[in-house]
């Protein structure tokens, strides 16, 4: 057995048992960090204190009773990758950009802290679309990822770098974050579950900020069970995040076979590849069988999720990244002769096109004479999704479609087109306009390439998803 | 649609700083996706209020008392950051030249 192939719950049974030894787990992560990093690119630094942590794991572990093991913490020992936007103090924190190249993080942010108070080692830092700003992770200015199923093809983005490190066995489970389906499309297209939380359930405190009313941060991993654990130990309200919620609302858990399905029919439409579409409708047909109950769904204004979404998205971008301007940390241009010159030049040096495409775009529409015509409007559409959604979910407890129209695709296929690019989230981004939980499962593979199942839930009705996906993540794999 | 001066005056407001090149092809870029982003138009939103964020969640503040924070007494640190310091403070270069 090697111990890099385990999930966490197994891992961590492993280890209460002293069947296996948090060094012995931990090194055998880095033993396939060595064997497959220098093709996949997936991390950007490799943490080289994770085996001394994990030496004083094991040291801690002996004070622990070896029968009952309820004092042990869920992910003690537990090797957990990092995407390199969510700060870890002391360790540098680049976002996938030249102009943060040699940011050391001041600090931990909220999730970082509760991995460590929950045992887990912190192994390394994954590879990003700059700023998240991407699907594919090949807006990273340091080198794209690779997807682990076919290295000629991407590995999703903007946590690209989290997914082939967690499909790859190269940790047990990573943090991502998702904005318009950051998490949710890599998980797809590397066959990882992965899992955005009800926005204000994760606290954002040292996350690098990209559009704020939309970023959340969530769990990529090799199971339900291990997503839901992880997510667990990082949910929870924080005085550092004001739109963190406090008081969450008693989760309306159902049984399992009290829960309604909605198929919408706007995830079945133009657009979507035939075999992705067999693979769900197989997946549907199976809990059919399994006496499952469906109700087809409209949501109403869907088609324009994704033009509000690259409205939304650039104006608070515009604004976020206003902090880059080589004065206070990150990249500073020394032949500046003037603070103005200090701006323009190391912004210009600083960051990639994607970033600069959508600061321009974001300063645009929320310029003089436009704000009311383009950031108004969309966010009056995207209260007309919201509300959608909601109606929706008078009738239905889980809405069940596919996560990406395709699976994944090649390298260089669609960066010479920005909106061709934007497409590749068209099933997710509704789902962050709305602030709604959602996650992707593996539903099977088209060749060696894996497909995504996406489920979305009621606002902080978490507990319906982890409950529906365990039973689907059986059904899938069971013959 | 967006020409060459609206991309110049764009990159003015943002603080960044772009060559011949790149000017031309945001022009393309940019107008492209504006078009796209019409779409929006056809939606109805006649009484609809606008999102504000992400949660409906308003003012939320902290009682007006003294916290012990992480990061009290870390001005040094946090400070390391920057590419010139002085005494605790940062150095810029000149406003005007």
């Amino acid at each position: 057995m090697n111990p890099a192939h385990l999930t966490i719950k197994e891992a961590a049974e492993n280890i209460a048992e002293r069947k296996i030894s948090v060094t012995e787990l931990v090194s055998s992560c880095l033993k396939e960090i060595e064997k497959h990093n220098t093709d996949l690119n997936a991390y950007l630094n490799i943490f080289d204190d994770s085996l001394e942590e994990a030496k004083k794991k094991d040291e801690e572990l002996s004070g622990y009773p070896k029968k009952d093991s309820p004092q042990i913490p869920s992910l003690f020992g537990i090797p957990i990758a990092v995407k390199d936007n969510i700060l870890v103090k002391d360790k540098i924190c680049t976002a996938g950009s030249k102009i943060l190249e040699n940011f050391v993080a001041p600090y931990d942010a909220t999730v970082i802290s509760k991995l460590k108070k929950h045992g887990a080692i912190l192994i390394g830092k994954t590879n990003l679309d700059e700023f998240a700003m991407g699907s594919s992770t090949e807006n990273s200015a340091f080198g794209p990822t690779k997807n682990p199923h076919d290295s000629s093809r991407v590995a999703g983005g903007s946590s690209g770098g989290s997914a082939a490190a967690v499909a790859a066995n190269m940790c047990l489970g990573a943090l991502g974050s998702d904005t318009g389906g950051s998490i949710r499309q890599p998980a797809s297209f590397c066959g990882t579950v992965g899992f955005k939380p009800t926005y204000g359930t994760v606290s954002r405190h040292g996350l690098i900020a990209m559009a704020s009313s939309l970023d959340q941060i969530g769990p990529l991993t090799k199971t339900v069970d291990d997503a839901e654990i992880i997510y667990k130990a990082i949910s929870g309200g924080d005085d550092f995040d004001s739109t963190s919620v406090k008081n969450l609302p008693l989760p309306s858990k159902k049984e399992r076979k009290d829960l309604v399905f909605g198929i919408p029919k706007e995830y079945f439409s133009e657009g979507l590849d035939p075999e992705v579409e067999k693979k769900i409708r197989k997946t549907i047909e199976k809990m059919k069988d399994a006496g499952v109950a469906f109700k087809e769904i409209s949501l109403p204004s869907f088609e324009y999720a994704l033009a509000a979404y690259y409205v939304i998205v650039p104006a608070e971008i515009s604004a976020n990244l206003a902090r880059y301007d080589g004065i206070r940390y990150g990249f500073s241009h020394q032949e500046a002769k003037n603070l103005l010159e200090v701006y323009n030049k190391s912004r210009h040096a600083g960051f990639g096109d994607e970033v600069k495409r959508r600061i321009m775009l974001g300063t645009y529409t929320l310029s003089a004479g436009y704000y009311d015509a383009y950031y108004i409007k969309a966010q009056k559409v995207r209260r007309v999704i919201k509300e959608g959604f909601a109606r929706a979910f008078e009738e239905i407890d889980l809405l069940l479609g596919p996560t990406t129209s395709t699976t994944a695709f090649q390298l260089g296929e669609n960066t010479k087109d920005p909106l061709k690019m934007y497409l590749a989230d068209i099933y997710t981004v509704a789902v962050n306009l709305a602030g709604l939980p959602a996650i992707s499962i593996p539903a099977g593979k088209i060749g060696n390439l894996p497909v995504g199942l996406q489920l979305i839930g009621k606002w902080f009705e978490e507990e319906n998803i982890f409950e529906a996906a365990k039973f689907i993540e059986k059904l899938i794999t069971s013959r | 649609m967006i020409s060459k001066k609206d991309v110049e005056h764009i990159a003015k407001l943002a603080r960044l700083e772009i060559g011949e090149k790149e000017k031309t092809k945001f022009e393309k870029e940019l107008s492209e996706i504006l078009d796209f982003i019409e779409k929006l138009n056809e939606v109805d939103t006649t009484g609809i209020l606008p999102v504000t964020g992400g949660v409906e969640l308003a003012n939320i503040l902290r009682p007006d008392e003294e916290v012990t924070q992480e990061l009290e007494d870390k001005a040094e640190e946090l400070l390391g950051g920057a590419p010139e310091t002085k005494e605790n403070w940062i150095k810029v270069r000149a406003i005007f030249s």
